[in-house]
């Protein structure tokens, strides 16, 4: 009786719930068709900032989707079982970011109506073109990975079909950091340490987001993460950020030494005004220096919680430093030269994100929940722990 | 594949054409001329390759006439918006740190013979035409604005918002991203580009339209004389509008 009571209110918290996450999905597509009405004149972005912050959610939530799958690969290619229990989680995870990032691109789009002619025309010498082969591919194998593992008969193409998505997932990375490699003139792209950063990032991020889903899966649940397993998933995650951290020391010191890219790297680390402040206060000391903190310390699963947060925040203030700032510094046509003209050449740009645009970035994040909440709740995605014979 | 298709037709109407051509004049007179007029249909032909020269000592500072006669052939006008307000064509105003020597030229699309903005488009949107003209389909444009991120010149603009007053010849359109089209519609009328017609009717002489695949025009004449340059050559893009003077 009593367990009938507790789970209808489950039930209604639980559809409370998808339906706050689907006010905020709605209030995306709002924002979308405003500003598909208007132009984008409603929004901060211009013909200086010619991507703004639609675009800092989508890519963090690409490049996360691809990192979660690492869950799924260290079970499957390197068969640890604590990995391996969370292998279907983190294949639902990394397509419903997917998802969500890719709508958000394409509902930034000058014209998103042209949806077909973006699937039909396609040029293929362009990153972008081969952005979406390998888009289509990373859903195709990871649906197809969920059913080797959902699906008893098919368990024993699990390994191939996970080695697959393993090196699917690092050539979608490296594709979406290639996009900015393209990138010639402008002084913040045109390093060849971005793929591996990106990679790198990746991992943290998708771990960082991972962690918090588990989190709330367990304790809907009423269950309690085995402190062994809570203890090596922090750890992973802080080496996680130590590494992008030091991926991002080097990224501005090769900038510095070897590039001669002075000028640029005194704007974002000394004076770019509020890019120097989101690197320094938000990427290093909020996303990564106290997340570390917090997981050498950490003895509970809310503290990891908390941890993860501010390493997702932290991206978002990578991210944010990285596409925003890094067009904020003006293109340099003459160099040796001071430049003026009235298209703001030789000024630093300015932007100011709009509601809007932070309102469809949002929308992304929703959906992405939406579709984990959903597929979660039908389909059983729980990690199950439970020693496995098989499993050894 | 059916680009290349259509590339190795217009390759072969281009050959069919000057092949007529060559049998018909004398030898010494120049194509050029002729070949200028473009019947309506025909495709561009390779056989050329448009291009400017831009000479910034006959260029004043504050002097807009370019950009006001790009204005009013284009259609492209301000609307109090200077940040997202279309810009084809600008002046900017250098001063070359050490000496303190100071220019003042036009700088719109350089028309590269590399174009990034074509080689990142997904869609094929941004083309080159066969004579090194490069524009922007606005009918498969899906104002994803990578091309804006490519071009080193900062030479293209989005359309962030509703305009009027279109010329019926340069059809315009909110969310897609368009740029100097070098006055394709007039080049194909045997005419010059507005902004090189109004510099020359304004007595500056400062910018110079021809063809730079012809060793006799007049273009490449200053070209082989001049010291002439290309905005960051050291990208190698094998611009089409060069500068004379900086
Ligand atoms: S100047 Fe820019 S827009 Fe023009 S062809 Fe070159 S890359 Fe493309
Ligand atoms: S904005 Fe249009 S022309 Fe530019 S890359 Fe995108 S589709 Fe091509």
């Amino acid at each position: 009786m009593n367990n009938d009571v507790f789970r209808k209110n489950k039930d209604a918290a639980f559809y409370f719930l998808l339906g706050a996450i689907g006010l905020v999905a709605l209030a995306g597509l709002g924002a979308a068709f405003y500003m598909e009405h208007y132009g984008h004149v409603v929004t901060g972005m211009t013909n200086q900032i010619v991507w703004g912050l639609p675009h800092v959610f989508a890519l963090f939530l690409i490049v996360a989707a691809s990192g979660v799958l690492n869950m799924a690969s260290i079970g499957s290619v390197f068969g640890k079982p604590v990995y391996k229990a969370r292998a279907a989680l983190s294949g639902l995870l990394a397509i419903a970011m997917l998802a969500g990032g890719l709508m958000v691109l394409m509902l930034d789009l000058g014209r998103s109506d042209r949806l077909i002619i973006a699937m039909t025309y396609l040029n293929l010498k362009s990153v972008f073109a081969l952005n979406v082969f390998l888009y289509t591919i990373f859903f195709s194998v990871v649906v197809l990975y969920l059913w080797t593992m959902m699906d008893r008969k098919m368990h024993g193409y699990s390994r191939y079909v996970g080695f697959a998505a393993f090196i699917w997932r690092l050539l979608l990375t490296t594709g979406t950091g290639a996009i900015f490699g393209f990138l010639v003139a402008r002084q913040a792209y045109g390093s060849a340490l971005l793929p591996p950063m990106f990679i790198i990032m990746s991992f943290s991020f998708g771990l960082a987001v991972f962690m918090i889903v588990q989190a709330v899966m367990y304790r809907w649940n009423d269950r309690v993460l085995d402190e062994e397993i809570l203890r090596r998933l922090k750890n992973l995650l802080a080496v996680f950020v130590a590494a992008v951290l030091y991926f991002t020391a080097v990224y501005h010191m090769t900038n510095l030494y070897f590039a001669k890219q002075t000028d640029f790297e005194r704007f974002i680390l000394l004076d770019g005004g509020i890019y120097t402040t989101l690197f320094w206060v938000g990427q290093v000391l909020i996303g990564s220096v106290l997340p570390l903190f917090l997981l050498f310390t950490a003895k509970k699963s809310s503290t990891v919680v908390v941890a993860s947060l501010l390493v997702i925040l932290g991206g978002f203030f990578q991210l944010y430093v990285f596409l925003i700032g890094g067009q904020a510094f003006p293109l340099n046509l003459f160099p040796g030269m001071e430049q003026s003209s009235s298209f703001f050449d030789g000024v630093i740009h300015s932007y100011s994100p709009s509601l809007p645009e932070f309102l469809l970035g949002m929308g992304g994040i929703a959906v992405a929940a939406l579709i984990t909440a959903i597929v979660a709740k039908v389909l059983n995605f729980m990690p199950d722990d439970t020693p496995h014979p098989a499993s050894h | 594949m059916s680009n290349d298709v259509d590339n190795s037709r217009r390759k072969f109407i281009a050959a069919g054409v000057a092949g007529t051509a060559g049998l018909v004049l004398a030898p010494g007179v120049t194509l050029l001329d002729m070949a200028h007029a473009r019947p309506a249909g025909e495709a561009a032909s390779s056989a050329k390759r448009w291009g400017l020269l831009i000479d910034s000592t006959k260029c004043a500072t504050g002097c807009n006439d370019c950009v006001t006669a790009c204005g009013k052939e284009n259609g492209v006008a301000s609307t109090g918006h200077p940040e997202t307000d279309p810009q084809w064509i600008r002046k900017i105003e250098l001063k070359e740190i050490k000496s303190g020597r100071s220019h003042s030229l036009p700088m719109m699309c350089q028309h590269c013979a590399e174009p990034p903005c074509v080689d990142v488009c997904p869609t094929g949107a941004s083309f080159k035409r066969a004579d090194g003209i490069v524009l922007v389909d606005r009918h498969i444009c899906i104002g994803c604005r990578y091309c804006m991120m490519a071009c080193p010149y900062k030479a293209r603009s989005f359309v962030h918002e509703e305009h009027e007053d279109q010329n019926p010849d340069v059809p315009r359109g909110k969310g897609c991203v368009e740029a100097c089209t070098l006055c394709v519609h007039r080049i194909d009328k045997d005419q010059q580009p507005a902004c090189v017609e109004a510099c020359s009717a304004g007595n500056h002489g400062a910018m110079l339209f021809g063809d730079l695949n012809d060793s006799n025009s007049e273009i490449s004449k200053r070209i082989a004389t001049f010291a002439t340059t290309q905005v960051r050559p050291d990208l190698a893009l094998n611009t089409g509008v060069r500068y004379q003077g900086i």
